[in-house]
């Protein structure tokens, strides 16, 4: 079936309805262009047509954007000169978008043209919003679990087709800049108070009102083809104007610490249109998108945070093993972690059994979940019976015999191989044979774990991170014995409770703590040199990170530090590389400076635990050298302290699949989400150049950045990951 | 190549730059007519005496638009055959147009100019020219820019000057502009504004506020602090090209920040031959002039390599300079001058500066040249260096001697 169909009604209102074949969300592929056009084309041209209404064949949406592939072959389909490829095809995209706009219209007196509206049943994103926005009104069903918006910036491009040259004439710069720059999507009532979309009428009335709106003569020209139109706000020379736009460029060069590209052409192309006519705009906003889909940066996180962050979703690492869904899941422990888990786990509508040793301990663990649902229903999220639903899903008891009937325990006690140990036998004696056990450590093999199991196949880690509820990653790790149906039983919890799965192996710290705590250290280091905290915690911002290392002890706690470094010297004996980052941590620990648990770490707090500014005792045992390094050096220690790390757990087989790394990197500790991620920073930066910065690294600072074999050996082969193990991603 | 000289300069009484200012009442190119009929009357500039009038202006629109320095000389009783050239290069614009006419005047280019500029910014708004350093987000976040508050502020934390140091260098700007109002040291140069029947509009600096102390100033508040920290957040702006920086120390306030006022300043300028034909004595002789780049982000560090280079291109060492004008446009860019020369603070704005009396921006650069050569006569000094920072990350300085 086509994507786009007409019906030409008896009414004169043709309906346009956009229903891609195979998908449950519209999106826009390269065929369905010219099919649309046609369409509009026809209506126009037929004089028995008096307008359009353009809708969606699916319910409960209009569409979820463009199909990534359409920018994918404009490119190619340009051969050597992609830049012409793009410009074009986007010039092509403007021209069918602007013939919807001006719908037959004299260019010069705007009389004549045709009414188009848009009526949207729900979802309407990216270009499921740019084609709205080129229609003469927008009718919304009112379903308040519709999502409208322009999310590109959140994958590192911007509305690239109109979106953001329309939607900032509308609302002017400051009322667009929060849908553009943030990418922040609204239900439908909402869109409607942000003047986003036009108008919201009862579903079963979406139909008939935009007909009729089509049928009532409406005036169509839009605001910015009318003689004397002025930006709302104030252009960008306008006196308000200028206020917002000098202010605009200093907020998303502070909040982006000039890291992220698509914001500063995003916003370059809103003030450069606003400064011409319409028609201008939109070419000035199709070189900054060319120019953004150019960068490799975009293509990185269009390639972590979009294509490959879904794949892992959708189950790329699943084995082939029947459906694993779960229905009953026991929460061992009762704290924060196993409250967090017992939360995300009745929101996703398990039935959990939360228990722990004192009945006081599992109903705080209870009181948590109810907590966050009061916090969520003052804000109007959760409604009364939502809630009721949700406690009433979470038996919080100290009786092992609740977890009768559970297919899935994810045990959350204290970190100690006995203590979990004792649980887990305990926990056994009351399942049946095909629960499965999972493990939530940070810390701990789980290898050594699943002795305690007499079913060692059925036992996997499952390793959160807190706070559960607002963490968008889950890793899970497969022990030694750790059977498929246990690792599609994790993958399917993971994906009912709406989070990303990676899959790594068993090894110290798995995946992500391997590669945070050499970032921490390294942070350590620079301070026991003499490296001031602000250019250490700085250099790591500027490269995208939500916090600097030193900051992060500070919000992790300074003694959660140290007990990792005594386990990991305990665990290593003397293969521990000794470490002046330790020594740090440790005298910290002994004056009591635990972070901000303490009000006191490496920074100084206020007494109601606002930070201020670095603690001035640091400088008196580490006095700061006179000559600092400069900021690229700073920045490329932290930088490759986390991405050699990614390397070697991808050597050591810990990571089975680039992918994994890449978006588990974003997605556990907001690794400089602009590159993509490990993997992906290292090919943009080029193998061989990676490997010679390595080398210096290491002759100055440490063995820590020997280059490994694997990096080596492709410096050598001028590979990139992405094509070196290409053939794993896909066939992951 | 010849010498150029300089023969007058004069200068209005600066008023203030708001409605109920003095010289509000007078338009930007009545001003300047009043400064160029001063020098030709005090000179006996009549024909075509000289080759052209430079006239700075850092707000080139509406009655400052159009060519301000074609109209002044139009509104002026100079002959209709010299022309009129405006520029602008922000604060430093009257010391441009002078350094420019010297040139001019060294390279054989004519004869004689009058150079100056005229900022009337209670009538036309500063920054209502626009500026698309601030406001095209490609540059303005490829520049780091911040506002120049904020790069005064940032100035004062790299180099660590506190609060009270700045306060202090206000309280003696005060001090120092009203002593030398009191000694008349200003009367040589001061033309006094009158209106169209001859009656006084103004003929002495208003804006001073003289009894300044420390206690006053500490009770204002740190002009910059909101929109670095708060609203659009200009600290992470500057952090990120300041990366070593924890915070910005936000100490500037209108009391040790300069002045926004009306006024404008001429100086005449000529070669050896004009003064004979003249009948004029030339009092000084422009031994060098300067401009640099510099960092856009902290912006106001200019004076620094200006100066340097200066001494550099003229063979001269720091200590070979008499007397200083730094141009006071915020208190840590004259802390930071000192502090980079080690130079006595004695020597510097002796007679006060911006902070007390103004800075109207594309006239200050002619002033403190005419101010600075007053001083070198009234003290018998030798060898004077007046220097500005300027906005966008730039700085002019320029060296005279008298003969």
């Amino acid at each position: 079936m086509a994507d786009f169909t007409m019906e030409k009604g008896a009414d004169g209102v043709a309906v346009i309805t956009w229903d891609t074949a195979g998908k449950s969300m519209n999106v826009m592929t390269m065929e369905a262009w010219p099919l649309l056009e046609s369409l509009v084309d026809d209506a126009l041209a037929d004089e028995a047509v008096k307008g359009v209404v353009i809708t969606s064949g699916k319910e409960g949406s209009f569409a979820g954007g463009m199909d990534l592939n359409v920018i994918a072959r404009m490119k190619e389909e340009a051969g050597d000169d992609p830049a012409k490829g793009l410009f074009d095809g986007l010039m092509g995209m403007h021209a069918i978008l602007r013939k919807i706009e001006r719908a037959g219209m004299d260019h010069k007196t705007n009389k004549g043209g045709k009414p188009i509206a848009a009526a949207l049943p729900g979802t309407a994103l990216g270009i499921g919003l740019e084609i709205p926005l080129a229609c003469h009104r927008i009718f919304a069903a009112d379903n308040p679990k519709a999502k409208i918006g322009l999310p590109e910036i959140m994958v590192g491009i911007f509305p690239g087709a109109g979106g953001t040259t329309r939607l900032s004439r509308k609302l002017g710069a400051m009322g667009a800049s929060p849908l553009l720059l943030e990418g922040k999507l609204n239900e439908p009532k909402k869109a409607k108070s942000l003047g986003v979309i036009d108008e919201v009428v009862p579903a079963d009335e979406l139909m008939d009102a935009a007909k009729a709106w089509v049928l009532s003569e409406p005036s169509i020209v839009k605001p910015w083809d009318e003689k004397g139109y002025k930006m709302p706000g104030g252009a960008p020379y306008h006196p308000a104007g200028f206020m917002t736009f000098v202010g605009a460029s200093a907020m998303v060069n502070g909040k982006t610490q000039g890291a992220f590209p698509a914001a500063k052409a995003l916003l370059s192309a809103v003030y450069e249109g606003a400064l011409v006519p319409f028609d201008t705009a939109i070419k000035i906003e199709a070189r900054w998108f060319t120019n953004i889909l150019m960068n490799p940066s975009s293509a990185a996180m269009i390639r972590s945070l979009l294509i490959n962050k879904e794949a892992l979703e959708k189950g790329a690492s699943r084995p082939d093993v029947p459906d694993q869904t779960v229905k009953k899941v026991g929460v061992m422990g009762a704290g924060m972690m196993g409250a967090g888990i017992a939360l995300v786990s009745a929101q996703a509508g398990m039935g959990v059994v939360l228990v722990d040793q004192k009945q006081e301990a599992a109903d705080k663990g209870k009181a948590y979940v109810e907590d966050y649902l009061d916090k969520g229903m003052k804000r109007g999220k959760v409604t009364e019976e939502k809630k009721a639903a949700m406690l009433g899903r979470i038996n919080a008891t100290t009786d092992y015999a609740a977890l009768a009937g559970a297919d899935l325990i994810i045990e959350a006690v204290f970190e100690d191989v006995d203590v979990k140990a004792e649980v887990t036998k305990n926990v056994l004696k009351h399942v049946g044979d095909d629960c499965i056990f999972a493990t939530n450590t940070s810390t701990l093999p789980i290898t050594e774990l699943a002795k305690a199991s007499d079913k060692p196949e059925q036992f996997i880690g499952i390793h959160f991170f807190s706070p559960v509820e607002k963490m968008f990653l889950v890793e899970i790790i497969k022990g030694k014995e750790t059977g498929d149906r246990a690792v599609a039983k994790a993958l399917d919890y993971v994906r009912q409770i709406k989070k990303t799965p990676i899959v790594v192996n068993d090894a110290r710290f798995f995946y992500a703590n391997r590669c945070i705590i050499p970032y921490i250290n390294e942070g350590g280091r620079m301070i026991t040199e003499g490296v001031e905290p602000a250019l250490i915690d700085n250099a790591a911002r500027q490269l995208g990170f939500p916090v600097g290392p030193v900051q992060l002890v500070d919000e992790t706690s300074i003694d959660l530090g140290a007990k990792i470094a005594r386990a990991t010297r305990e665990a290593m004996g003397d293969d521990y590389p000794e470490n002046s980052a330790d020594d740090l941590i440790f005298w910290m620990e002994g004056l009591g400076r635990l972070g901000r648990k303490s009000n006191a770490g490496f920074f100084d707090y206020d007494e109601k635990g606002k930070r201020q500014g670095y603690w001035a005792g640091l400088a008196e045992q580490y006095p700061r050298a006179e000559e600092q390094p400069d900021l690229i050096t700073v920045q490329h220690r932290l930088m490759f302290a986390q991405v050699l790390e990614a390397v070697r757990a991808l050597e050591e087989g810990v990571l089975e699949d680039i992918r994994e790394g890449d978006v588990g990197a974003i997605l556990a500790w907001g690794f400089a989400p602009w590159s993509g991620g490990p993997f992906s920073w290292l090919d943009m930066i080029g193998a061989p150049y990676a490997a010679e910065r390595c080398d210096h690294l290491a002759e100055t600072f440490g063995p820590r950045f020997a280059t490994p074999a694997l990096l080596r050996e492709m410096a050598d082969k001028d590979q990139s990951f992405y094509d070196r193990f290409a053939a794993t991603a896909e066939a992951a | 190549m010849s010498d150029a000289y300089i023969y007058d300069a004069v200068r209005t009484p600066r008023g203030k730059g708001r409605k109920d200012g003095s010289l509000h009442e007078v338009t930007a190119a009545g001003l300047s007519a009043r400064v160029l009929n001063a020098l030709k009357e005090r000179n006996g500039l009549d024909g075509h005496a000289v080759e052209d009038v430079i006239w700075g202006n850092a707000t080139q629109v509406m009655e400052q638009g159009g060519c301000l320095a074609r109209t002044s000389v139009l509104a002026s009783d100079l002959d209709e055959r010299i022309p009129g050239l405006s520029i602008n290069r922000f604060c430093a614009s009257g010391m441009e147009a002078v350094n420019l006419a010297a040139n001019q005047v060294k390279g054989g280019a004519g004869e004689a100019y009058i150079a100056g500029g005229v900022e009337m910014m209670s009538r036309v708004a500063m920054g209502s020219d626009g500026a698309a350093i601030a406001v095209d987000p490609s540059i303005a976040m490829k520049t780091y820019f911040v506002p120049q508050g904020i790069s005064a502020d940032i100035i004062a934390t790299e180099y660590g000057f506190s609060r009270d140091e700045a306060d202090a260098l206000a309280v003696e700007s005060q001090n120092r502009a009203a002593a030398a109002w009191e000694d008349n040291r200003f009367n040589g140069s001061i033309i006094t504004v009158k209106d169209q029947n001859g009656l006084t509009i103004l003929d002495r600096d208003e804006y001073m506020r003289p009894g300044t102390d420390m206690q006053s100033l500490g009770a204002l508040k740190a002009s910059f602090k909101d929109m670095g920290e708060v609203m659009p957040g200009f600290d992470a702006v500057a952090k990120i090209k300041y990366p070593h920086l924890e915070r910005i120390e936000h100490i500037h306030h209108a009391g040790n920040s300069s002045g926004i006022v009306d006024g404008s300043a001429g100086v005449l300028v000529g070669s050896k031959e004009f003064g004979e034909k003249y009948g004029l004595k030339p009092r000084a002789r422009v031994r060098q002039t300067t401009k640099i780049g510099t960092d856009p982000t902290i912006m106001l560090t200019g004076p620094v390599p200006a100066t340097e280079k200066a001494l550099a291109d003229s063979g001269m060492k720091i200590s070979d300079i008499d007397l200083f004008e730094v141009n006071e446009a915020f208190a840590s860019v004259v802390l930071r001058f000192n502090q980079a020369f080690d130079v006595d603070p004695a020597l510097v704005n002796v007679n006060g500066g911006s902070i007390a009396m103004g800075h109207p921006l594309g006239a200050t650069g002619a002033m403190i040249i005419g101010t600075l050569m007053d001083e070198l006569e009234r003290s018998d000094k030798e060898v004077g260096l007046a220097t500005l920072c300027v906005a966008s990350g730039m700085g002019a300085a320029t060296i005279i001697e008298r003969v």
